[in-house]
């Protein structure tokens, strides 16, 4: 599904450059669920980002599911996205403005689905993540717990290739992470592929796979034992 | 484009901070106020002058006698003289261009009054005229007919006479046709009366002149040949600023006048004075429009303004969707939108409220009565739509840069402020 060959990053910093991430090589298959791990600095956001196509790589090769993803203008790159990516972040970032339904209805809205279509979809992931009925809430009425599980239904809406969630448990009580990773968890069960970065071994263990990132280069690459959320919730 | 997803949007954002919106529309709103206030006016005044000129032949000049004051062939200066009949037709043949020339005369004014009709009085102008005068002047017959060139030939004794005369010395529903005026001791009848087609009027001597055939007036007054002055129309399409050296240098020569005697022949070119009016509106419209853009310049920088912290605010937001795969141009789209859609709006409320202080104003002409030079200040449809026009595109202009500042932010770097 995800294919990285020998990616450089780096990034200048007035005269200096720092080299962030230094060669790394990474493939994941699909259906997977794949933590990545390590301190700050280790340079696991930038390969999510370059993952995401938020960010462009210096060196190497990054292919989604048999497309070759290289010089991207904005608008290709937003087309990918839409039609690879799923996006779940540490912050939630739903549009505040917006009601539930509407946030998860966003990336139907950018494919031109319909309005009725897209209403509906929204509804169905909504149920997916059990507030089917806080659909006419605004973010700001909800936990942040339910906040994420719209954002994972957000992300999911659009039926992406691969999921990519920045730390989703990171500003939740560990109760609330269980439950979003319980979340993560069912939905990789139904076959999606998802790469989670995170910092908290718990949540690492509860992948089925875990890459250690040190110093821009992977240190460690190992299949876990999954641990159910469930066991905590 | 026009989905109701995105008017939506648009609606949402521009109500989320209502104050902040209203405050900037009132900017493009004044600036359209003060251009269509402008503009009205300016229309007010030039319709009140053309209203003195109007049904006024424009392309006259006319034309005296004064004394000379150079010798020449013998004669001397300071010599009084008359133009004749005779220059009439000299004009004529000498010049080609002109439309009429009208060779006038009147009575010297009288200490007392010098009409009679019965037991009334009136002191009137009293002029000899040809038929074509009334092709120079703003009058329509109203009642009976204008004296024609039968009249003429024959030397009847007929006048025309103001509605104004009819008036004073007529009882209101008296028949004036075939009634005799007695002027200077002379028995006229009146076949006619004439009204000015300007009905801002009302003044001392509008309608109450005489008008009595040249040749009649000549014979009844005994001036011979003589013409007391000359008033002459260019045809459509010359100009007769460009035909009255010519026409003066021809009446200098037959009244035996040095060609560098400036001040033997006095004229008054009505045409060039016309043509400064119109020029002046011009300059009006140019400096209503310059003001009036101006103004709405101010405003619009005020909605690009306000625009640039709309984007500031919704950095995150906008990266949020284009990491949703919202393309850049759907976002440039959306931002310039709400920018036309805010100026178009307030230009409208501009433009309402300009027309309603239009009408305002119009209503209370209408009650107080007729100002001097204004008159139904309007603006037309056109610049009205050219006023909507100058929105949009001042509305493109003002979204231009905020919306490419808003792209130009990486998806990453709008998500990273937190």
């Amino acid at each position: 599904m995800i294919k990285i060959e020998n990616l450089h990053k780096s990034y200048k910093m007035g005269s200096n450059s720092l080299h962030v991430l230094k060669g790394i090589n990474f493939s994941v298959e699909e259906g997977e669920l794949v933590a990545i791990m390590g301190s700050s600095g280790s340079g696991k956001s930038t390969l999510l980002n370059i993952l995401g196509m938020l960010d462009g790589l210096d060196e190497g090769s990054y292919t989604l599911d048999g497309v070759p993803i290289k010089d991207l203008n904005e608008t290709k790159a937003a087309n990918y996205r839409n039609k690879f990516l799923g996006f779940v972040f540490q912050s939630f970032n739903l549009i505040n403005y917006k009601n539930a339904m509407e946030n998860v209805a966003l990336p139907l809205y950018y494919q031109k689905v319909g309005r009725k279509e897209r209403q509906e979809k929204a509804l169905k992931y909504l149920e997916q993540v059990g507030l089917k009925e806080w659909a006419t809430h605004l973010p700001s009425e909800l936990s942040g717990g339910q906040k994420q599980r719209v954002a994972i239904a957000r992300a999911m809406a659009a039926e992406p290739k691969v999921l990519l969630a920045d730390e989703p448990t990171g500003a939740l009580d560990s109760t609330t992470s269980y439950e979003v990773m319980d979340l993560i968890q069912k939905i990789n069960d139904l076959g999606n592929t998802i790469l989670v970065v995170t910092h908290e071994p718990d949540i690492a263990n509860m992948c089925k796979r875990i890459v250690h990132l040190k110093d821009g280069v992977i240190v460690e690459d190992k299949k876990v034992k999954q641990v159910r959320a469930s066991e905590y919730v | 484009m026009f989905s109701k997803d995105r008017w939506k949007e648009i609606l949402e954002v521009l109500s989320s901070n209502m104050l902040r919106t209203v405050a900037t529309a009132f900017g493009v709103g004044w600036g359209i106020f003060i251009l269509i206030i402008l503009l009205a006016a300016g229309k007010g005044l030039e319709n009140g002058i053309r209203q003195d000129f109007n049904g006024v032949a424009t392309n006259t000049m006319f034309m005296w006698t004064e004394t000379t004051t150079l010798p020449y062939q013998g004669l001397p200066e300071g010599r009084e003289f008359n133009f004749k009949l005779g220059d009439v037709d000299l004009i004529r043949r000498n010049v080609p261009g002109l439309r009429i020339i009208s060779p006038r005369n009147r009575l010297r004014p009288t200490e007392g009054d010098n009409v009679i009709r019965g037991t009334e009085t009136g002191k009137y102008r009293v002029y000899g005229d040809y038929p074509e005068i009334i092709q120079q002047n703003p009058f329509y017959v109203a009642h009976g007919r204008f004296f024609n060139y039968n009249d003429i030939d024959e030397k009847r004794k007929v006048v025309v006479i103001g509605d104004g005369i009819r008036q004073d010395l007529y009882e209101k529903d008296e028949e004036v046709l075939g009634t005799n005026l007695r002027i200077s001791g002379v028995n006229f009848m009146v076949v006619g009366t004439y009204k000015e087609k300007t009905s801002n009027g009302g003044g001392e001597n509008s309608e109450r002149e005489i008008f009595v055939p040249f040749t009649t007036f000549s014979q009844a007054f005994n001036r011979a040949d003589n013409v007391g002055w000359m008033a002459i129309t260019a045809a459509d399409g010359g100009s007769i600023s460009e035909l009255s050296e010519a026409i003066i240098q021809t009446v200098k020569q037959s009244r035996k006048v040095h060609p560098d005697d400036k001040r033997a022949i006095g004229f008054f070119d009505l045409y060039a004075q016309y043509n400064r009016v119109e020029s002046l509106f011009g300059a009006l419209k140019f400096i209503a429009f310059f003001v009036g853009v101006l103004v709405l310049i101010s405003g619009i920088i005020g909605v690009s303004n306000i625009m640039l912290i709309v984007i500031k605010e919704r950095t995150k937001e906008i990266g949020i969707r284009r990491a949703l795969g919202e393309n850049p141009w759907s976002i440039k789209q959306q931002i310039l939108m709400e920018s036309i859609f805010l100026t178009i709006i307030s230009g409208m409320v501009g433009i309402i409220f300009g027309a309603l202080s239009i009408f305002g104003i119009n209503s209370l002409l209408d009650v107080v009565g007729p100002v001097d030079m204004f008159l139904n200040p309007s603006v037309s449809l056109g610049v009205v739509l050219v006023a909507l026009l100058i929105l949009v595109v001042s509305g493109l202009l003002a979204g231009f840069i905020p919306a490419n500042s808003a792209i130009k932010v990486r998806p990453i770097e709008a998500l990273r402020t937190e």
